[in-house]
C-alpha cells in the first residue's frame, strides 16, 4: 500500500494531536495523516496525571517559571527555548478549555491551580488526577472536526526515508493486514512519545518503546541527552503504576519506617515538594540506608494521604483512590500507599531546536520524543504535558510553513524494497534466542546499572552487558509466522528499537562525569559545569555509539548551586 | 497456585479453544503476557496503560466484558477461566476485534464542544459537576459488547459522549447535537447490560434514556 500525504506526523498522543490540530487550524487544504500504533484515546497521554503548568496566578510570572524549570534542569535546559516555552502555556491552557476540557474550577469559575515539585507558586492546571487523559479526549474530540485529518490507527513505524538530509516519507507496518506501507510526504513530524520500557520498574504504558527515537537514530539523526532519565519518587508497588506528585501537591507525606517525613533532611524548605530527581535520591538513600519499610514485594516508602480526609481525596485524587484499591488492594483514606521510586519520563531525545527542527530537512520532533532540551537534567513535573501541548503546535506550524509551495520528493521503488527487505528479514527469523527473555535481561540492565545511583563500573557492565544482547538478539526467534495482528513480530521489532536506545543510555551516562540532575555518580558526586556543562549527542555508527558534545544556551541565568 | 485460562483463538480462518496454566496471584492482562512471553507467543491481544485508563484491554472475562488489566484473577473465584473477544465486533485475531467502526460512530454524535462565542469561560465547580462523569468514559467497547441491539444502532458510548457535551455549560450545540442522534437512537430495548458492564460505572442504560427524551421534546419542540 502506498499513501501520500503534504504531513505525516507519527504518533497520536498529545504532542502528534496538537500538531495535527495546529495545521489544519490554519489550512483546509494541506493534508495531514495521524499514524500510530494505537488508537489516539490509547495513547500513553492519558496516564499523564498530576496536571500542566501555566502561569496564572497574580504574584507568578513567566520569568519565575522559566527560573524554576532553568533550575530544575539543573541547568542544562536551553534558557531561549524554556524562555519561549513559558510564555505560550497559558495560551494553551484557555485554548483547550475553549474546546472542552473539564479543568478544575475555583468557585467563582476560574481555573483552579494546584502546588507541584519545584514550581514556586501554584502553577499547575488540572483536571482532577486525570490530567493527560482529558487533554487527550478534548484533542481527539477536536480532530474529529477537521476533514483534512486523516487518522491511521494501529500501524507501527519501521523507517524513515532520507535522501540528500530531506525527508521523503517512512514505512510502517499496518498491524491489521501486517503489510508494509509507504507514506510519502512533503513533511514528517515525530511524536511518539519516550523510551521508558527501557525499565523494568515503570510507569509507562507496555508500549513506549522509543520507536520514533530509534528509527531516527538508526537514519544518523542524533539523540540528545539520553543519560538523563527520571526517576518519580512516588511508583505504585509492586506494579509500578503512578502515584501522581499531586498527592504530595494536596498535602501527602512520605515516610520512612520510623513514621518521620524524612525529607526534611534532604530538602528542608521544599519537603516533599522538592522536584522529582531530589525525592528520588533521598528516598532511594533511607532504602539502601536500612530506613525503608519491607514488605512481600520488598523495599517500600509509604504515601501518607490518610490525613488529607476522605472528601478531598474523593475529589482532588479520585484516579489515585481507584488505581490503589484496583491494584494495591489499599484505600489511600484508610491507609498509606507502599511506593518507591519508578523510571518515569525520557528527558533525552531527537536532537531538534526550539522550532523542532532536526538537521534533516522537513523531518520535525515534538513531545518526549524530542529534546529541545527544555527539560536539562531534570524536568519538573507538569511541565510535560504543557510541553506536548506548546511544541506540538510549533511543531505543527513550522511544518506547515515547510510544505506550503513545495512538491513530494518521489520515493524510488528500491527504496522501499529495501525497507521491506528489512522486515522481511526480521520476520523470517528462526533462531534461538527468546524476544522476551532479551527484553526481560536488558530491564535488569537498566534497573541495576542504571537506576538513580550510578558509578562507573556498573555502567561499564550496562555497556557490555547491552552489547551482549545486541548479539543474541541478532539470534531471534519469531514464532509467530502469520501475517494478521502479529505482536510476536511487533514486539521483537520493538525489542530491537529498545536495545539501540539503551546503548545510548549507557555510553552516554559512562562518558558524563559528573553528576547533574536525574543523572548522579556514586564516583563523581558533583556538579561539573567547567567541563560538562553541555548536551552529549549520541551519534549510530558502525562502530557502536559516537559520542559528541553541544553548548548549552544561557540568556538570563548563569548556574548556581541546586538548594531546595 | 494456577489456574486454567481457557482462551478463544482465532487465526483469521477458523477459531477454536486454547488452554494455558497461569499463576493465580496476578491480573488477567499479566497472565496474558505471562501465556505470550512463556508459553506461547502468537496470543494477540490489546494492551496498553495497565492501569484501567486507556480502554485497549476489554474483553468477555467468562462471558463478562471487563478490562483484562482491572481484573484480579483471585478475585474471579474460579479454577477455569473462560477469555473471549468482545461481542458486536469482527474478530480480527485471538482476543482483538476491529475497533474501526466503533470509532466512526462516535463521531456521528458529535462529541466535541460547539462554541461560537469568544474569550475567557467561566466555569463553576457546580457546573463542572453536571457532565463531568460523564467525561471519563474510557470508550473500551464493553457496553457495546453486552448490547443487543448494537449493531443496528450507535450504541451507548457515543451517547454518552453526546451527553457529557450537551450537559456542559461552555457548549452551545445541544440542539445541532440532538439532530444529529434523532435517528440512532430508538433501538434500545433497555435491557440495561451496558450500565451492568460499564467498568467505569456511567451508567449507559439511564444516559441513553434521558437523550431519548431530549430528542423527543426537541422533535416535539416541547
Amino acid at each position: 500500500m502506498k499513501f501520500r500525504y503534504d504531513v505525516v506526523i507519527v504518533g497520536a498522543g498529545l504532542a502528534g494531536m496538537r500538531a495535527a490540530i495546529a495545521i489544519a487550524e490554519k489550512n483546509e487544504d494541506v493534508s495531514v495523516a495521524m499514524v500510530s500504533k494505537t488508537y489516539p484515546t490509547r495513547c500513553h497521554s492519558v496516564c499523564a496525571e498530576g496536571g500542566t503548568a501555566a502561569v496564572f496566578d497574580k504574584e507568578d510570572s513567566l520569568d519565575l517559571h522559566a527560573w524554576d524549570t532553568v533550575k530544575g534542569a539543573d541547568f542544562l535546559a536551553d534558557q531561549d527555548a524554556v524562555e519561549l516555552f513559558v510564555s505560550e502555556c497559558p495560551k494553551e491552557i484557555l485554548t483547550l478549555d475553549a474546546w472542552g476540557c473539564p479543568w478544575s474550577r475555583t468557585e467563582d469559575g476560574k481555573i483552579a491551580l494546584r502546588p507541584f515539585g519545584g514550581q514556586s507558586l501554584n502553577r499547575t492546571v488540572f483536571a482532577k488526577d486525570r490530567t493527560g487523559f482529558h487533554e487527550v479526549h478534548t484533542l481527539y474530540e477536536r480532530i474529529l472536526q477537521y476533514p483534512n485529518i486523516e487518522i491511521f490507527s494501529e500501524y507501527f513505524l519501521t523507517g524513515l526515508i532520507v535522501e540528500n538530509d530531506e525527508i521523503k516519507g517512512l514505512t510502517a507496518i499496518d498491524i491489521k493486514t501486517g503489510e508494509l506501507t509507504l507514506f510519502e510526504a512533503k513533511a514528517v513530524i515525530l511524536a511518539t512519545g519516550g523510551a521508558g520500557r527501557l525499565y523494568g520498574f515503570t510507569t509507562y504504558s507496555h508500549n513506549v518503546t522509543g520507536d520514533g527515537m530509534a528509527v531516527a537514530y538508526r537514519c544518523g539523526v542524533p539523540l540528545k541527552d539520553m543519560e538523563f532519565f527520571q526517576f518519580h519518587p512516588t511508583g505504585l508497588v509492586p506494579s509500578g503504576i503512578l502515584m501522581t506528585e499531586a498527592c504530595r501537591g494536596e498535602g501527602g507525606y512520605l515516610l520512612n519506617k520510623d513514621k518521620e517525613r524524612f525529607m526534611k533532611r534532604y530538602a528542608p524548605e521544599k519537603m516533599e515538594l522538592a522536584p522529582r530527581d531530589v525525592v528520588a535520591r533521598a528516598m532511594w538513600k533511607e532504602m539502601i540506608e536500612g530506613r525503608a519499610l519491607e514488605g512481600e514485594h520488598g523495599l517500600y516508602i509509604a504515601l501518607d494521604l490518610t490525613h488529607l480526609g476522605e472528601k478531598k481525596i474523593k475529589a482532588r485524587l479520585p484516579l489515585i483512590r481507584e488505581a490503589a484499591i484496583n491494584f494495591a488492594g489499599i484505600d489511600p483514606v484508610e491507609k498509606p500507599l507502599p511506593i518507591k521510586p519508578v523510571a518515569h519520563y525520557t528527558m533525552g531525545g531527537i536532537h531538534v531546536n526550539k522550532n523542532c527542527e532536526t538537521d534533516v530537512k522537513g523531518l520535525y520532533a515534538t513531545g518526549e520524543v524530542a529534546c529541545i532540551s527544555i527539560h536539562g537534567a531534570n524536568r519538573l513535573g507538569s511541565n510535560s504535558t504543557s510541553e506536548c501541548l506548546v511544541f506540538g503546535r510549533i511543531a505543527g506550524e513550522n511544518a506547515l510553513d515547510f510544505v506550503l509551495n513545495k512538491d513530494f520528493k518521489l520515493v524510488k521503488e528500491d527504496e522501499f524494497f529495501e525497507e521491506e527487505r528489512k522486515i522481511e528479514e526480521i520476520f523470517n527469523k528462526n533462531g534461538s534466542e527468546s524476544p522476551y527473555a532479551i527484553k526481560k535481561e536488558l530491564n535488569e540492565v537498566m534497573d541495576n546499572y542504571l537506576w538513580i545511583f550510578r558509578e562507573e563500573s556498573g555502567m561499564k557492565k550496562a555497556v557490555q552487558k547491552i552489547k551482549e544482547l545486541k548479539e543474541r538478539y541478532k539470534d531471534v526467534k519469531i514464532t509467530d509466522k502469520s501475517k494478521s495482528f502479529n505482536t510476536d513480530l511487533i514486539y521483537t521489532i520493538e525489542i530491537g528499537y529498545m536495545l539501540d536506545l539503551a546503548e545510548a543510555v549507557a555510553v552516554c551516562a559512562l562518558f558524563r562525569k559528573e553528576s547533574r540532575g536525574a543523572h548522579y555518580r556514586l564516583d563523581y558526586q558533583k556538579r561539573d559545569d567547567v567541563n560538562w556543562l553541555k548536551h552529549s549527542l549520541a551519534y549510530k555508527t558502525a562502530d557502536g555509539v559516537k559520542v559528541d558534545y553541544a553548548p548549552v544556551t544561557i540568556t538570563k541565568w548563569e548556574p548556581v548551586e541546586r538548594k531546595y | 497456585m494456577e489456574v486454567i485460562f481457557r482462551i478463544k483463538r482465532f487465526d483469521g480462518g477458523s477459531s477454536y479453544w486454547d488452554e494455558f496454566k497461569v499463576p493465580i496471584n496476578m491480573t488477567v492482562l499479566e497472565a496474558l503476557f505471562y501465556i505470550k512471553e512463556n508459553i506461547d507467543s502468537t496470543l494477540a491481544f490489546r494492551a496498553f496503560c495497565r492501569m484501567g485508563i486507556c480502554g485497549s484491554c476489554a474483553i468477555r472475562i467468562n462471558k463478562k466484558p471487563m478490562l483484562a488489566c482491572e481484573t484480579q484473577i483471585s478475585k474471579l473465584e474460579k479454577e477455569t477461566i473462560e477469555l473471549e473477544p468482545l461481542k458486536n465486533f469482527n474478530v480480527i485475531k485471538d482476543l482483538v476485534t476491529d475497533f474501526e467502526g466503533f470509532f466512526k460512530k462516535q463521531k456521528l454524535a458529535k462529541p466535541y464542544l460547539i462554541r461560537k462565542s469568544k474569550g475567557e469561560i467561566q466555569q463553576t465547580p457546580k457546573q463542572l459537576e453536571e457532565y463531568y462523569k460523564y467525561t471519563l468514559c474510557i470508550k473500551c467497547g464493553a457496553c457495546v459488547s453486552a448490547c443487543p441491539v448494537a449493531k443496528r444502532c450507535l450504541g451507548p458510548a457515543p451517547v454518552v459522549a453526546a451527553h457529557r457535551f450537551n450537559r456542559d455549560s461552555r457548549d452551545e450545540g445541544k440542539e445541532e447535537r440532538l439532530k444529529a442522534l434523532s435517528d440512532h437512537i430508538w433501538h434500545c430495548h433497555f435491557v440495561s447490560d451496558c450500565s451492568e458492564v460499564c467498568p467505569k460505572n456511567l451508567h449507559p442504560a439511564e444516559v441513553v434514556q434521558k437523550v431519548r427524551l431530549e430528542v423527543l421534546k426537541f422533535n416535539l419542540g416541547w
